[in-house]
């Protein structure tokens, strides 16, 4: 015996799972509206400073006066949150949560200002199995960081991604054609490897690429400025020709007492499409 | 999701869902036709994974609240998040009596600023003046709040 299929029962569906969903959707663009770029800051792995440059962008942007905000999607290692100086409590108001204030005012949402010092992000449920939910619920935490939060009015909101190269595609079925990415990565050639894998996925998502930050780009000397080098390759630039993209900045990593590096004027304009800035100190 | 009758070939009205508050979830259904009743009872792992959704089986009955998912879900520190006064006139507040202000203490912190919200919605809009424990188990089953 062959039963109806549900679109043979041609009644409502009062659960309607599907339309809740939607819902979801909307209202993370709706809250969105006033944003006019959601940028990712991808990398494809851990350790090659992609939190720091994160901040850096989002603090000299708003030094320039683009408002900008940060979002941390690495839920698991969340770090930009400290890295700008941003505490709790996140203050909720009627149907938004704020923001916390970060340094020269950059706002940011992070599970870092959830979770007690030193303890993993985990779960409350019981229910086991958590391999087969966890994905789910970490698309669920960023889908309400960018949909219950009151971002108001931004030029950039910069999202701080985990290193996996996954969640760019969850961020951009969220997020659509506001989405764009930077790919920040180490000289080394196994980073190099990394990095490639997470800009393909982004190529592949259909997100814009604006171009490559090579950080850690040799050693700025704490006694005389001199850069000199640190990691051997070339993956910047390599990267950079491979996906068609600018190489935007290479950044010096730079030990207490030095001088702190400049952002070049063109990296700020890609990440916020405008001109005539000046130098910003990091 | 929708349930049928097979007997009727008619489609099961959704009755009620509880959250007994051991991980389980049961969502029971009427058939229009010969009152047959059946109830789908989900293991912990199955309510987990449709709650993860943000979603809930049978409809959404309350405006979704800000960071509910993320509050509800994630084991934080009770200090997390600070329930700034809403923009409702004081006037329209309830009031919360003794007993149920001590039950509502007993809700984790980092959800509790929350679940006060979701109360007192629910007494404002019905024109309750004052919140019991009797108002608050109302609207657990009205709400099918019962995993609160």
């Amino acid at each position: 015996m062959r039963h109806r299929t549900y679109f043979d029962v041609e009644g409502s569906d009062r659960s309607a799972l599907g339309e809740q969903v939607g819902r979801q959707r909307a209202r993370v663009l709706a809250r969105l509206r006033d944003v006019r770029r959601v940028v990712a800051v991808v990398s494809g792995k851990g350790g090659v400073g992609k939190s720091y440059v994160t901040a850096a962008i989002a603090r000299a942007l708003v030094r320039r006066g683009a408002a900008t905000a940060v979002v941390d999607a690495d839920l698991q290692s969340p770090t930009v949150a400290r890295l700008l100086g941003a505490g709790g409590p996140l203050r909720v108001v009627d149907d938004a949560v704020l923001p916390a204030l970060g340094v020269d005012g950059v706002a940011v949402v992070s599970t870092d200002l959830l979770l007690d010092d030193g303890q993993p992000l985990a779960w409350r449920s019981k229910a086991g199995e958590t391999h087969v939910w966890r994905g789910a619920a970490e698309a669920g935490v960023l889908r309400e960081f960018l949909g219950d939060v009151a971002w108001g009015l931004l030029a950039v909101l910069l999202v701080d991604m985990p290193p996996d190269a996954g969640r760019l595609a969850d961020l951009g079925t969220l997020v659509n054609d506001k989405l764009f990415a930077i790919a920040v990565t180490i000289p080394s050639d196994e980073s190099a490897r990394s990095v490639q894998r997470a800009l393909s996925a982004a190529r592949d998502a259909g997100v814009t690429i604006l171009g490559v930050i090579e950080n850690m780009s040799g050693y700025a000397c704490a006694r005389c400025d001199a850069i000199g080098p640190l990691f051997a390759g070339d993956a910047g630039a390599h990267l950079a020709a491979l996906f068609d993209v600018p190489l935007l900045a290479r950044v010096p990593f730079v030990p207490p007492g030095a001088s702190a590096p400049t952002l070049p004027e063109g990296l700020l304009d890609a990440v916020c499409l405008t001109h005539n800035v000046r130098n910003v100190s990091l | 999701m929708k349930f049928l009758c097979i007997d009727c070939d008619a489609q099961m009205t959704f009755e009620e869902r509880q959250q007994p508050g051991d991980g389980t979830f049961t969502a029971s259904f009427t058939c229009p036709r010969c009152g047959r009743r059946v109830a789908m009872l989900a293991n912990p792992m199955e309510t987990q994974l449709v709650s993860t959704l943000g979603v809930e089986i049978g409809g959404r009955t309350l405006d979704e609240q800000p960071l509910e998912f993320t509050r509800t879900a994630v084991a934080g520190r009770d200090d997390a998040f600070a329930e700034v006064a809403s923009r409702t006139p004081n006037a329209a507040r309830p009031a919360w009596s003794r007993d149920a202000e001590d039950r509502l203490a007993r809700v984790p912190g980092f959800v509790r600023g929350m679940v006060k919200k979701i109360y007192s919605d629910y007494a404002r809009e019905r024109a309750i003046a004052e919140i019991t424990p009797d108002v608050m188990d109302r609207a657990r089953t009205e709400l099918g709040l019962e995993g609160m």
